[in-house]
């Protein structure tokens, strides 16, 4: 009875020419990376964004979304990753929040209409309780009843179990599907395959902003939902070195990250980066890649554990925890890191080129005066031999395209001469020979005995590129592996590793 | 529920780099159209022909010799306290308190003068001065700094705030001063203690240069400098600062104390070198607002700012005079012109940034 197609054709490429449709009373997951493109044409669909083209039927009738009212009028509701409560209000007054002025606000139907709904698909919530009393499922809860109160038909799902734990899950599913009975169509976005098997009617994937296609779950299983994921081989041909004269270079042991929620972000983490060799770090976006970097870069506290860093220089053995990236440098430790987020933390955007380059080393000297001599020359060095493409050193970065954008980063922190160099998704949005370019750059460095952390998304390109992968879930160490005598769906399949095993996450 | 599909009417999306030369083109053509607009508004308000409208603006500002060093006068004041305010805008610190921080500068200055006027050399007496106004001006200007750097405050609230804070102070030392009288006059005016030296046989010629000492330092300071760097690096991105090992806190806490200790400056000389007097109007009635318009339109940088708060001293005193010579035209009339300039300019800044789209007519 209820289509929607929507097919888009965007030029910055979140989405490329998407079709979905979804009919009453189903479940549609949208499975997929992070950087692919589900949040994007959710917001699209919730009027968040606008589509550049490409249309949007509702009921059969050709809509045009173009604010989060006219999405609800169209009965779209969105639950987003990031809860849009205010904190001081009751549940009720939260839900009170949206309505339409013609409305009579009256507290108490309001709040009656809230327990009839409840009721109707078996929440449990009390609609008096302050937002800042409740735990994150049960505002996930005052969220869904936000939008079902609205008269919401279609549901949309960020992440919605991301932050819950394994039983909060089991009762959302349970809820999910009491919808589903009752008409309700639901889109759930995420990227755990398990759950996916478990909740949905179909499975929409997308990749790099493509539309993939949509399978049927009960004619699917997890090995085809990873490899839709995750692409189909493209043959690559990147020259692995073996490593020569390994020696421990960077030791972590036992590492624990609990951020101000409560969720651990590391989780008991040991491993070592030897000299001469890459390392590649593998799992799902969000798993703790970028936490584990910064705690080795300075950048994250920790709660326990601790990274030992044995000086080449000096022999000695260096602990970096709980140490300012000041402190790090100035013990002659050299890390250099590109991190996940360019622009908003290796580069600034708005200066150029030659500022870029001193960022990390501007210090230098006692003069109080910047010299931009060496960088200059440095600057000039990278453009010419990593062939960036730039009107001239002086422009902004942010002017520059990703690929470019990534050499100069890349090109600064292998100037520096680290001795452990670690990468995080130092080839995402770039083309396939500028991507080349940075995997080479990799392998010199490795040559050069330095010791590589590499975090990647894509899975071929980690078998073939890294000595050894890590493979990390939720924070935790699922496996490490021998790249060498390994396959992609090993990998994967440690990738999503999770519940069977996770036996804590309910406790706390 | 039958709702055709429309695209919006009107789209914006960001332009990406607009060289400066067209920049500032579009920022005159603003001018013009601002002009364009004040003139229509003049004419049917007061009735006032477009061409002596300009003339009155002109022989306002510069016609004689006592306007054109009102002029320059409030231009120097309206100057120092942008380039004071540049490091902190630049760093993204909105430092709304320039007002209290000038008034600091002053009080401290006042106090010396009354105080130890009579009691030390005239060379030490406007080195303490000027080294009590700097203090007076870093310190109410570090306060909310140091609650930004520790607790993460509201540095606009918090600087406003010091604002009342200050001008009440003034308000009161200057009640205490003037004693019976009317108001508070000039202090030590017979011995002109603590007065700064008439040069080129101007009271305003040693300020100006000052204020422009000031302005290529702050623009050095910021261009070239390793502070500057941290500044800049800090304002675009704190994240990107703390990975470059960049002590943040450090940052906001050294910049906050340069742009109170310019501030404090700024009372100084209008106190020493100007007014020989103090009082809440001091600040030349809410210069540290203006200051922040031109701050932003210069972008920060120093030497644009000269010939931007001559434009806007300009407007003042041009339409000063259109009031004093009209009854129809008040004083308040003259913020008006005044805004609509201001707002034609400030919409060029939206039309640099941002292109608009509007729907097409195809499939209709």
């Amino acid at each position: 009875m209820k289509n929607i197609t929507k097919s888009f054709g965007k030029n910055v490429i979140a989405n490329k020419n998407v079709n979905l449709d979804i009919n009453k009373g189903e479940i549609l997951s949208i499975l997929g990376e992070n950087g692919s493109g589900k949040t994007t044409l959710m917001n699209m669909l919730s009027g968040i964004y606008c589509q550049d083209s490409g249309e949007i039927y509702v009921n059969g009738n050709l809509v045009s979304i173009n604010s989060p009212k006219t999405a609800f009028e169209l009965g779209i509701g969105m639950i987003h990753q990031h809860f849009k409560l205010v904190d001081v209000f009751s549940a009720t007054e939260n839900v009170a929040l949206g309505l339409s002025k013609s409305e009579k606000f009256n507290k108490n139907s309001i709040k009656n209409k809230i327990i009839e709904i409840c009721d109707k698909y078996g929440f449990e919530i009390d609609p008096d309780k302050k937002i800042y009393d409740m735990s994150v499922s049960e505002k996930q809860t005052v969220e869904i009843v936000k939008v079902l109160y609205r008269g919401a038909d279609i549901l949309i799902l960020d992440e919605p179990t991301a932050v819950l734990t394994p039983q909060e899950t089991k009762k959302l599913f349970k809820v999910l599907r009491k919808m589903r009975e009752h008409g309700k169509s639901i889109i759930i976005i995420t990227h755990k395959l398990h759950e996916v098997l478990a909740l949905s009617d179909k499975v929409a994937v997308l990749r790099k902003g493509e539309y993939v296609g949509t399978v049927e779950t009960k004619n699917t299983n997890e090995k085809e939902l990873t490899e839709m994921m995750v692409g189909k081989k493209i043959s690559l041909d990147i020259e692995r070195a073996e490593p020569k004269n390994t020696t421990d270079r960077l030791v972590v042991k036992n590492i624990n990250c609990i951020n101000y929620e409560g969720v651990k972000l590391l989780d008991n983490i040991s491993f070592t980066a030897k000299s001469g060799e890459i390392l590649g770090i593998a799992g799902i976006a969000g798993s703790g890649q970028r936490e584990l970097l910064e705690s080795i870069a300075g950048l994250q506290k920790l709660n326990e554990g601790e990274i030992l860093y044995n000086n080449p220089k000096t022999g000695e053995v260096d602990n970096l925890r709980d140490k300012t990236p000041i402190q790090i440098r100035e013990l002659g430790v050299r890390l250099s890191f590109v991190p996940e987020d360019r622009l908003g933390m290796g580069l600034v955007g708005n200066m150029d080129i030659i500022d870029n380059m001193m960022l990390r080393s501007y210090r230098k000297g006692k003069s109080v005066f910047v010299n931009r001599k060496k960088p200059k020359g440095l600057a000039e060095k990278i453009i010419e031999d990593l062939e960036v493409v730039t009107p001239n050193a002086k422009t902004p970065v942010r002017r520059l395209s990703g690929g470019n954008v990534q050499k100069v980063l890349v090109g600064r922190e292998i100037a520096s001469a680290p001795s452990v160099l670690m990468a995080a998704y130092p080839v995402r949005g770039l083309d396939i020979n500028s991507s080349y370019m940075i995997y080479n750059l990799l392998n010199k460095q490795k040559e050069r005995g330095v010791a590589v952390i590499f975090v990647g998304e894509d899975l071929d390109v980690l078998v073939e590129l890294c000595d050894r992968i890590m493979v990390i879930n939720s924070g935790k160490i699922t496996g490490i592996v021998d790249a060498r005598n390994t396959t992609k769906e090993e990998i994967g399949l440690l990738m999503t590793k999770t519940d069977s095993l996770d036996t804590q996450g309910g406790e706390e | 529920m039958a709702k055709t599909a429309k695209e919006p009417l009107i789209r914006l999306s960001k332009k990406d780099g607009v060289s400066e030369v067209k920049a500032w083109a579009y920022r005159g053509v603003a001018v013009i159209f601002g002009f364009l607009f004040v003139t229509l508004f003049m004419y049917i308000v007061i009735g006032m022909e477009p061409v002596t409208l300009f003339e009155t603006m002109f022989e306002g500002a510069f016609g004689n010799s006592i306007y054109l060093s009102s002029t320059i006068v409030y231009a120097t004041k309206l100057l120092c306290i942008s380039v004071a305010l540049a490091p902190a805008f630049k760093m993204k610190f909105w430092n709304i308190g320039a007002e209290g921080q000038l008034l600091a500068g002053g009080l401290a200055t006042a106090i010396v003068m009354i105080y130890l006027g009579s009691s030390l050399p005239n060379w030490l007496l406007i080195t303490v001065m000027f080294v009590c106004s700097i203090l007076a001006g870093a310190i109410v200007g570090v306060i909310p700094a140091f609650f930004k750097a520790k607790f993460n405050t509201n540095e606009t609230l918090f600087t406003l705030m010091m604002n009342y804070i200050v001008i009440n102070l003034v308000d009161f030392y200057c009640n205490k001063w003037r004693g019976k009288a009317s108001s508070l006059g000039e202090l030590n005016m017979a011995t002109r203690a603590g007065y700064l030296p008439n040069i080129f046989d101007s009271e305003w010629a040693l300020n100006l240069i000052i204020v422009l000492i000031l302005t290529i330092l702050m623009f050095l300071y910021l261009k070239k400098t390793k502070h500057g760097y941290e500044v800049a690096v800090v304002g675009e991105s704190v994240n990107t600062a703390k990975y470059a090992g960049i002590n943040v806190k450090k940052v906001i806490i050294r910049t906050m104390i340069i742009s109170g200790a310019i501030c404090g400056i700024c009372g100084f000389i209008t106190v020493s070198g100007q007014d020989h007097s103090i009082s809440s109007l001091t600040t030349g009635g809410g210069y540290g607002f203006t200051a922040i318009i031109v701050a932003w339109l210069a972008k920060f940088n120093t030497i644009q700012m000269i010939f931007i708060s001559l434009f806007i001293v300009f407007l003042e005193k041009g339409t000063e005079l259109i009031s004093n010579t009209n009854d129809a035209f008040d004083a308040s009339a003259s913020k008006i012109v005044i805004g609509i300039v201001l707002f034609f300019i400030i919409s060029a800044e939206f039309f640099i940034n941002y292109k608009v789209h509007f729907r097409k007519k195809h499939e209709a």
